[in-house]
């Protein structure tokens, strides 16, 4: 054990984006000692390139939202296949929670009359958005990064954790390494947090940064934790299609948000042809109803007439799309179109979508304000994750807790844009706040077991001693392959079982690949031990996928089109067994009668 | 066959290192980024570099490129003459720690001693300010804390002086928090005296190399000047303090 650095705390936190900071400011505030543990520098994480906003019912914009509503639209953009309770707690809890951000600092957007303006985006009835331009991730882990340092945490950065090291049955550290000098790390504490984020490096076209490698989901299932829903991946209908260098890179939904609209290659806009039987009557049937809803947005007025069917929600729009690629009315890159110029003025696209307006004319040649963008579906966010209790976030682990995208449930089978960032502060927060409690409540650290750190360790620097494996880049290569065509929008049992063989192989490779150089800062190390997460947590996924044989939100199986009503009523549950990744069916819980009459009001 | 480029990158810590010479592909609209990771997949998967969104966003790849402070993302490589050596080192001012990554921890450390948002009592009531209030301080919270400013600024660059100066970076932090509408601190004691807000001269290096074009010296680090002149060298105030001292 004194090979290794040791630190020990009440609460330890994996993860410095939105969810993690929020955690650890309430751990913190409730008394423990906390540290946040991260890959990257502190204000670097997913978050930061949130873009659209935060969505809570604060009724700034349109009086007649309430948590009601947006209760109800999150359950619908689910398909209902979410965890009731979150969607229910997520809809009262956040609007407290975004105006506790701008207590400590945060500066939105305003309304005319002062408050923080609200913007629309796909499946949200009222503009509900709280936003900073198209920046609004980078306001809030600026604000949560500084309240939190002020408030005397402990950041270990350039930090990745590995393993998560158990006394019995409830987990009592992990194991890791400094990315810098290589050393192992031994974290001891009470109570630990899963914030780490998504599994997006396991795609090829994704809007997700190399953080993105299922670690937390990886460990929490190595240790014995449920996962939840993982056949729900999200593609978000709009990132870039070309140049190459920036296939993926994420479009806010807040084009379309601010009047932007689709259009294939002959000037149709398609969408209006593609609204799913559920969300009939809903949106604008003609081209005059969604132009006028635009208008009334634009002037400030509540909308007296439907919205656009571009703002439909995300998996809807991301089939459209591939749809029409498909039939061969695509862009000249294999996109569409996605117009704003001819929409809104070039003063207003650029003060309300500045970091787009650079994005493109920098890196695509594109300006935006009188041009047309290229976009097409990109691998952007996972809805299945850690299995949690809604009031604690505690997973099936005792000790163990999760929150923000590494946790499950919330948003069932299709999360809508903007809840994202008001899951994070909802649930970090209840993460925090539960897990200080439960180290409050614990006695004492948990043994650490000295053999299980030395294989871990050992094992860890095992592709410094095989001689003549492959390059890490080129098996996660393979991997993102495998996973882009065979467990991508659209799936078949024929291409997931096919995927499953081909994860077989790639693990094999895995085990082998060879790094060079030393244990100081070595991407190349850290893929290779990235590889180990991925493949599982795409195993896990093909798994599920395979599974459901319907239909429903992220998850498309071109062989059982349909949604089927008894896959309505059942969560797919991921846990590893002694025969290895195993899929098992669980029962919704059910939703209480208020609730069930919220959702079938209309 | 496709195109080719040489990119020459430093590999090495802050003790020594060398200049080397990679031979890479070129694909339509290739970042300097994009080559150095092409680098790690070809030639040296152990190449050491930073980066998270390659969207501008994040602040992460900042260095230099041709000599010039650059975000490695943001770095068109056709912008550079064909066929010459694009050269990729770290940033100056910060200690090498591999390759092209810096230790900047020292800013997380500047960044402490700036006191946090202290929210004004509203009375309870609903926060309001106007969108041209919340314009001037976006403009500073915009900031990527990328440190390109910080690597460029001669106080740092040139004199070392990371003990008694905070840097661009944290005139603009500073500013961003002075000039919120509700925050009710006052941090232009610790801007004179810790951070060496006179130190700076204006000559604007920073502004010129914002990757989020924030106007650093004419909006954040002038006015901010303004108000220590006006706190603690106007002579009718300097009574007036004397006779009511703060509290």
């Amino acid at each position: 054990m004194d090979k290794y650095q040791t630190f020990e705390y009440d609460v330890i936190i994996v993860g410095a984006g939105g969810a993690g900071l929020r955690a650890a400011i309430e751990a913190s505030a409730n008394g423990a000692k906390t540290a946040l543990v991260c890959k990257s520098l502190l204000g670097k994480a997913h978050t930061v390139m949130a873009e659209g906003g935060v969505a809570a019912a604060l009724r700034n914009v349109d009086s007649r939202d309430d948590w009601k509503v947006h209760f109800r639209d999150t359950m619908k953009g689910g398909k209902f296949l979410n965890q009731w309770r979150m969607a229910e707690l997520h809809a009262k809890e956040a609007p407290d929670r975004v105006r506790e951000l701008e207590e400590w600092g945060a500066v939105f957007d305003r309304t005319k009359d002062g408050r923080m303006l609200q913007r629309n985006f796909g499946g949200h009835t009222y503009p509900r958005l709280a936003h900073v331009g198209d920046r609004t991730g980078l306001e809030m882990i600026r604000t949560l990064q500084d309240k939190g340092v002020h408030q005397g945490i402990d950041v270990h950065m350039e930090c990745t954790i590995r393993w998560m090291l158990k006394d019995g049955e409830r987990v009592c550290g992990c194991f890791g390494y400094q990315r810098e000098s290589g050393r192992f790390v031994v974290f001891r504490a009470k109570a630990l947090v899963l914030a780490t984020g998504g599994i997006g490096r396991c795609w090829e076209i994704t809007s997700n940064s190399w953080e993105y490698t299922a670690d937390g989901h990886a460990m929490a299932m190595w240790a014995g934790a449920d996962l939840i829903d993982m056949e729900f991946v999200q593609f978000h209908p709009t990132g870039m299609v070309w140049p190459p260098s920036v296939q993926g890179t994420l479009i806010t939904e807040g084009v379309r948000g601010e009047g932007g609209v689709l259009l294939n290659s002959e000037g149709q806009r398609f969408m209006f042809d593609n609204v799913p039987e559920m969300f009939q009557g809903d949106y604008a049937e003609t081209q005059e109803e969604a132009t006028q809803w635009v208008e009334q947005v634009i002037a400030g007025q509540q909308a007296t007439v439907r919205r656009p069917p571009e703002l439909l929600t995300r998996d809807v729009v991301a089939r459209a799309i591939r749809k029409e690629v498909r039939a061969g009315r695509g862009s000249p890159h294999g996109g569409v179109f996605l117009d704003i110029a001819s929409r809104r003025s070039a003063d207003a696209i650029k003060k309300k979508l500045p970091s787009m307006y650079h994005q493109f004319k920098e890196l695509a040649d594109v300006d935006i304000t009188t041009d047309p963008m290229e976009v097409g579906p990109t691998c952007h966010y996972m809805m299945g994750g850690i299995r949690v209790d809604p009031e604690t976030q505690q997973s099936t682990v005792p000790g163990l807790f999760a929150a923000g995208e590494s946790a499950g449930g919330m948003h069932g089978s299709n999360r809508l844009g903007g809840n994202s960032l008001s899951d994070l502060l909802v649930f970090g927060k209840r993460a925090g706040e539960f897990a200080a409690k439960y180290a409050a409540e614990t006695n004492s650290l948990g043994e650490i077991n000295a053999d299980e750190v030395a294989r871990v360790a050992d094992e860890s620097l095992k592709s410094f001693r095989d001689s003549d494996g492959e390059n890490p880049y080129t098996v996660h290569e393979e991997l993102r392959s495998v996973m882009q065509n065979l467990v991508g929008i659209v799936r078949t049992d024929v291409d997931l079982r096919s995927a499953l063989g081909k994860l077989e192989e790639l693990r094999e490779q895995a085990a082998q690949v060879k790094v060079g150089g030393n244990i100081q800062f070595n991407p190349g190390w850290h893929l290779a031990l990235d590889m180990k997460n991925m493949l599982d947590i795409s195993e896990a996924v093909a798994r599920a996928a395979l599974e459901r044989t319907e239909s429903r939100g992220g998850h498309t199986r071109e062989d059982h089109p349909n949604s089927e009503d008894e896959w309505g009523k059942v969560n797919n549950i991921v846990r590893q067994t002694d025969s290895g990744i195993e899929v098992f069916r669980e029962p919704l819980p059910e939703v209480p009668n208020e609730l069930k009459q919220l959702l079938n009001s209309e | 066959m496709a195109e080719e480029a040489t990119v020459k990158i430093y590999r090495g810590d802050n003790e020594s290192g060398e200049m080397v010479e990679y031979k890479i592909p070129l694909a339509p609209g290739m970042v300097v980024l994009d080559a150095v990771h092409t680098v790690q997949a070809m030639h040296s998967p152990d190449l050491a570099v930073r980066w998270n969104c390659k969207a501008g966003k994040c602040g992460s790849c900042g260095g230099e490129v041709n000599g010039k402070p650059k975000l490695m993302c943001m770095d068109r490589m056709d912008k550079y003459p064909a066929g010459e050596p694009i050269t990729i080192r770290p940033m100056k001012s910060f200690p090498v720690l591999k390759d092209l990554v810096c230790d900047v921890s020292w800013n997380y450390e500047v960044n402490k001693k700036i006191p946090a948002f202290k929210m004004q009592d509203t009375g309870g009531e609903e926060p309001r300010f106007s969108q041209e209030e919340a314009d001037r301080v976006q403009e500073f919270r915009k900031c990527i804390e990328c440190f390109l400013c910080q690597n460029v600024c001669h106080v740092l660059r040139e004199h070392d002086m990371k003990e008694e100066f905070g840097g661009p970076r944290f005139f603009v932090r500073a500013a961003g928090l002075e000039m919120h509408p509700l925050d009710d601190e006052n941090r232009l004691g610790l801007l004179k005296d810790e951070l060496g807000l006179g130190y700076c001269n204006i000559t604007k290096c920073c502004t010129e190399v914002c990757p989020e074009s924030i106007t650093i010296t004419d909006n954040a680090i002038i006015p901010l000047k303004e108000r220590v002149v006006d706190e603690f060298y106007d002579p009718v105030k300097k009574l007036l303090r004397i006779v009511f001292p703060r509290k």
